[in-house]
């Protein structure tokens, strides 16, 4: 490539780049000048146009997102112009955001903040606040959160129409909630980034086995809100979520085996474990364990950071991990974490404690209950019993690479297996 | 401010409380109905007679045709509401849980559209 076609591929690229890192930022902006999401993402659609006429002939503007701002502002003024609704939009706008006076950006007040929480606000649901978060704290287009979650972009485009025209109409608050309901609503707000680093680590669906961008993604978030939450007092299990995506992150490399199909734990090559994502884990670990206000996210870095510092399976320190999953039990006591720590347990006592454990569970349509069934009968000699179990897990699984790691387990079980 | 409703549903299948139980709830929903008025939110409340009493009135047709009972054959209906004043669904939301504690019910909040 040279001269035009170089530079207007820079400038394509510039876009994409301040689409992804400034989008919240310029959108949340524009927000709280208008008071209109609609509004707001449509000067600043307008403005992303006009930049990508511009910046291949004139070169990037020294601050790109400032550029945005101004830009779609006055595009959004235009618009008001144009509909003659100016004053009547104003008045909306003021009664819409609130009536603190417009403060500079910092970490106490940053607009971004107010819009995670009206994005992640319980009255809207869960679908809603994922797919929200993702296009206005995250810039995705419609059609990258369709195609992440596996459902038609119309359908996506309608959840989020909906979910924009109910914050609208119902007039869902866009400010950082009171003192009173801050730790809920930022569980709520935590929730969600879980939720699209799950979708991002494994897929649930068919196409793929995990989507690196989308965990990605949650990492990018979740640093934002972890510096933007210094204002409000930096709760640790903020800390907690984000070494827990960064120890998950740490392991991928190895987490796929050349054929596709996942690799456990204990099969991985922790050579392959990116070092640097691990040392930032444990040192966030660390800082919440000296704070000494444990939390669910917490806990789950804290027994990921067990496993990523023994540089051998058989270095684990398996009664910390069980003592660790006792604390989590405590706090959420959820039949998934009661399986997660059979898992420790049949390290510690011999999988037939586990098994016990885990056929109390009953957990039957959850692939890993099947799973771990599987292989503490494999353990103990059950080999039509653990094949039938990986047929089960099988069936309940859609991903492929959980699928081709469960068809190979089944396969070397060895012996007389009788179809399931 | 918008004005929202605060609708409590009643169901066909729900047992009619005891006298105590009824009492009290009336109690409850007094206080809470005082508290909304001193805090200058109060539009409008009612509570509904059971849903056997109601008549459907249908004038889209040739004649009005008026039918005995409801015009949904659903087992909830509205039971009683509240209209209240509120900023935005934060400050709705809030006294929606107050008055779900007061009427011992579920309480659905919708933002009227604006006038």
């Amino acid at each position: 490539m040279t001269g035009p076609a170089l530079e207007a591929a820079l400038g394509a690229d510039a876009v994409a780049d301040v689409v992804r890192t400034e989008y919240g930022r310029v959108v949340a902006g524009l927000i709280r000048r208008f008071g209109d999401i609609g509004l707001a993402e449509d000067a600043l659609g307008d403005a992303l146009v006009v930049a990508l006429e511009r910046w291949p002939r004139d070169g990037v503007p020294p601050n790109p997102a400032g550029w945005l701002t101004t830009t779609a502002t006055r595009k959004a003024l235009d618009h008001l112009r144009r509909e003659k609704v100016r004053d009547e939009k104003y008045a909306e706008a003021t009664m819409l955001t609130d009536d603190t006076p417009p403060e500079p950006t910092g970490p106490v007040t940053d607009d971004r903040l107010r819009l995670i929480f009206t994005c992640c606000h319980p009255a809207l649901a869960e679908p809603a606040r994922v797919a929200l978060t993702l296009r206005l704290l995250g810039g995705l287009t419609v059609g990258e959160i369709a195609s992440a979650f596996l459902v038609p972009e119309t359908t996506m485009a309608q959840r989020i129409t909906r979910a924009k025209a109910k914050i609208a109409k119902a007039r869902i608050p866009y400010r950082v909630p009171e003192q009173d309901d801050l730790a809920e609503r930022l569980d709520g707000v935590l929730a969600v980034l879980y939720l699209i680093y799950n979708e991002g680590y494994l897929s649930s669906g068919a196409d793929t086995a995990d989507r690196p961008d989308l965990a990605a993604e949650a990492i990018r978030l979740t640093r934002a809100v972890r510096s933007l939450a210094r204002g409000i007092g930096s709760p640790p299990e903020v800390d907690g979520l984000l070494a827990l995506m960064l120890l998950g992150s740490a392991r991928r490399p190895a987490r796929i085996g050349p054929d596709g199909s996942l690799v456990t734990l204990d099969e991985q090559d922790r050579a392959l474990w990116d070092a640097g994502l691990i040392d930032e884990g444990h040192a966030l670990v660390r800082e919440c364990l000296r704070r000494g206000r444990p939390g669910p996210y917490q806990l789950q870095a804290a027994i990921q950071a067990v496993h990523t510092d023994a540089l051998d399976v058989s270095l684990t320190d398996w009664s910390q991990v069980v003592a660790l999953y006792d604390q989590l039990l405590a706090l959420a006591p959820t039949p998934v974490v009661a399986l997660n720590r059979a898992v420790a347990v049949a390290e510690l006592d011999g999988p037939q404690v586990a098994l016990a454990v885990v056929d109390g569970l009953g957990l039957t349509a959850y692939a890993p209950w099947h799973a771990t069934r599987a292989d503490l009968l494999r353990r103990l000699g059950r080999a039509d019993d653990a094949s039938r179990a990986y047929a089960a897990a099988i069936a309940t699984t859609d991903n492929p690479a959980e699928r081709a790691w469960l068809g190979r387990r089944r396969e070397t079980l060895g012996g007389p297996t009788s179809p399931p | 401010m918008t004005q929202y409703m605060l609708s409590v549903p009643g169901n066909v299948d729900d047992p009619m409380p005891s006298d105590d139980v009824m009492q009290q709830m009336f109690k409850d929903v007094e206080a809470f109905n005082e508290t909304v008025r001193a805090a200058g939110k109060w539009v409008f409340a009612g509570g509904l007679e059971p849903i056997t009493t109601a008549t459907t009135v249908d004038a889209t047709g040739e004649s009005p045709t008026v039918t005995d009972g409801p015009y949904s054959e659903a087992k909830e209906f509205l039971g009683g509401f509240w209209i209240i004043e509120a900023a935005d669904l934060d400050e709705a939301l809030t006294w929606a849980k107050q008055g779900s504690a007061a009427c011992g019910g579920r309480v659905e909040v919708r933002p009227f559209s604006p006038a």
